[in-house]
């Protein structure tokens, strides 16, 4: 125990100039921008422009409004053709009650979050690994591999659903998490972004640690990756979002209601409960709030992840 | 000039380095190591799928039990010559088309008024943004009820305003188009959030300058942030082509491709036949001619973007 923290020290070291320089980064005012650089001055073009805004904020929000709305109405309420907007018999918690009774929307959202945190963990790790191998080691078809790893970006996930399903019958996996999981995890652009993030790091700063014997493990883990968090977080957030929302590949492979994802799930309740407006919205509501709240307390870690990530590492 | 060197060379063996471990460090490139847990994950589940996927397209592999056998390409002559398998590409591409120009286009707008920095920043981010975050099954069921043609708040909003509701998602003419335009509401705000961040790069002293050179929000818009968005917006521009061509899930659960198969992307008409048809050799044909329409796609935009930025 002592003698690894010994050694973790000199690593450490090299490290110190940088949470300095990342406070200085958090702390540096935001640069002023808006109203006088891109926009006139003028009163009528501010009142034109928030205008502009309002209407379109306005046209986004409506569909989530209209389904919290029918929500909290009865049944009955909600197929009422006259009074459509506000429900004669007052708002009510019947559907939200009957969703949730029924269970299995808890269910699905356990599901959603084991498998999409899985999906992160191993898909945000063995890409930071193999990022680092591309980026800083040297290995006889290193180039090689990397351009075919690269070229695979292109290959579309739809494409490959029916030969994993050969596959997953083949080991007899069908109807499991591993199913779900592990072709989720192949992510070339990750590893693509992750490596040119590595790219970017001075190597100035993993030397100290080198000169004090450290091999690639302990660079890569007391250098590489105190460096990376902002990165890291960002890729994990993007990944995270996507195995959350992920439809296809959990429709395939899952049968078993006890096994599938939130987003297969509540499709599934529509086919077998047939049409019930108020449930479905409610157990809409139900199914969206998790990531919108998500994103309505991490706001600004989520644009970020989306700016650094979204365009593949452009 | 010999330090960098130094850093790419294999490390010292450490102290520890004994036994079994220093035999596999030795055989085995450290380098190889840490790209090793991705390299099998790729290999299982990116490799071989994709050459199973080949040979299955040779065969007509099926769900119902019986022993495929090789039949060479009569599975690609069948699809070039199935008329049901041209129509779900040609739905594929058009929805393509037709979908990119408004998700570019309406996400570029949206950041521009964004970026202005009026007030309510956290309030616009949330409505445009929001969207993006619900699952897909909430977005068919969502729609199926904005959509729904006696009850549904659109064809309400148009008798409130002394129009015709329309059947959304039952009538062919339109049903594509409804379809567009759920997933622009769902997606746009990704590419919103694309242009917001190229926006906030662009360097202030760029409108400083303008502003003293006595230019007006309009020619700073035109001169100045128009073509400091140029890149971003081809690369943006590339990456939606390539994400409309994968559509399906919307499609599916909005109209399961319907009415009368008019909707139908070509995606769900590989998981039709694979799934439903049970022909998954045949499946596997058709996700290779997918697959070919994709690195078309992708070709054509890359010589288009470095024939611009020349």
């Amino acid at each position: 125990m002592t003698s690894t923290h010994v050694r973790a020290r000199p690593a450490r070291r090299t490290v110190s100039p940088l949470p300095a320089a990342r406070r200085a980064h958090r702390t540096r005012p935001v640069p002023p921008r808006g109203p006088n650089l891109t926009l006139g001055p003028g009163r009528l073009s501010r009142t034109l422009a928030l205008a502009a805004l309002a209407v379109m904020a306005l046209i986004w929000l409506l569909p989530m409004a209209w389904a919290v709305l029918t929500a909290f109405k009865s049944d009955q309420d909600a197929s009422d053709p006259v009074h459509w907007i506000l429900p004669r018999g007052g708002f009510t918690l019947d559907a939200f009650r009957t969703v949730i009774e029924r269970g299995d929307l808890p269910l699905w959202m356990l599901n959603s979050f084991v498998i999409a945190a899985a999906v992160t963990v191993i898909t945000v790790a063995v890409s930071a690994l193999a990022g680092y191998a591309f980026s800083r080691t040297l290995f006889r078809g290193r180039r090689w591999l990397f351009t075919v790893v690269v070229a695979s970006i292109l290959v579309p996930p739809q494409m490959l659903i029916v030969p994993w399903f050969q596959q997953m019958l083949t080991l007899d996996l069908v109807d499991t998490y591993a199913a779900v999981i592990l072709p989720q995890t192949v992510a070339p652009v990750m590893v693509f972004i992750l490596k040119k993030h590595f790219d970017t790091i001075p190597r100035e700063l993993e030397e100290a640690a080198r000169i004090d014997g450290a091999g690639h493990a302990r660079v890569f883990w007391s250098v590489m990756l105190p460096l990376s968090r902002p990165m890291l977080a960002a890729v994990s957030i993007f990944v995270f979002i996507g195995a959350w929302n992920n439809f296809l590949w959990p429709f395939v492979s899952t049968s078993d209601p006890a096994l599938m994802t939130l987003p297969v799930g509540i499709t599934a309740v529509k086919d077998a409960y047939g049409v019930n407006y108020a449930q479905t919205m409610a157990s809409s509501v139900l199914a969206a709030l998790p990531l919108v709240l998500v994103f309505v307390l991490f706001q600004r870690h989520i644009v970020k992840s989306v700016a650094t990530t979204g365009l593949g590492g452009q | 000039m010999t330090t960098p060197l130094a850093t790419r060379g294999r490390p010292p063996a450490g102290p520890a380095a004994t036994g079994r471990g220093a035999a596999l460090r030795r055989a085995v490139p450290p380098g190889l190591l840490f790209a090793l847990p991705f390299l099998v994950l790729f290999a299982l589940f990116m490799l071989w799928p994709l050459a199973q996927g080949v040979w299955m397209s040779l065969t007509d592999t099926s769900l119902s039990a019986h022993d495929p056998s090789f039949i060479g390409l009569d599975n690609y002559t069948e699809a070039l010559g199935d008329a049901e398998m041209w129509r779900t590409i040609w739905h594929t591409v058009w929805f393509t088309v037709v979908s990119t120009v408004p998700l570019v286009a309406v996400a570029l707008v949206m950041a521009l008024l964004v970026y202005t920095g009026l007030p309510g920043q956290w309030v616009w981010r949330l409505a445009f943004f929001a969207p993006y975050l619900l699952p897909v099954g909430v977005i068919g069921l969502l729609w199926l009820w904005l959509y729904q043609p006696d009850l549904g708040l659109y064809n309400h909003l148009l008798q409130a305003a002394g129009l015709d509701g329309y059947a959304w998602l039952s009538d062919e003419s339109i049903a594509l188009y409804a379809i567009v335009i759920a997933t622009l509401w769902w997606t746009v705000g990704f590419n919103f959030l694309l242009f917001l961040a190229a926006l906030q790069a662009v360097p202030d002293h760029l409108y400083e300058a303008a502003a003293l050179d006595g230019a007006g929000a309009w020619r700073r818009l035109w001169h100045v942030t128009l073509p400091q968005l140029r890149r971003v917006t081809g690369v943006i521009t590339v990456l939606q082509v390539l994400a409309s061509l994968k559509v399906f899930d919307q499609v599916y659960l909005l109209t399961k491709g319907g009415p009368n198969g008019s909707t139908r992307p070509v995606v769900e008409y590989l998981y039709d036949m694979g799934f439903t048809g049970y022909r998954l050799g045949y499946a596997s044909a058709i996700s290779y001619v997918f697959f070919a329409l994709v690195v078309l796609a992708s070709a054509v935009q890359f010589v288009a973007l470095r024939r611009r930025e020349k």
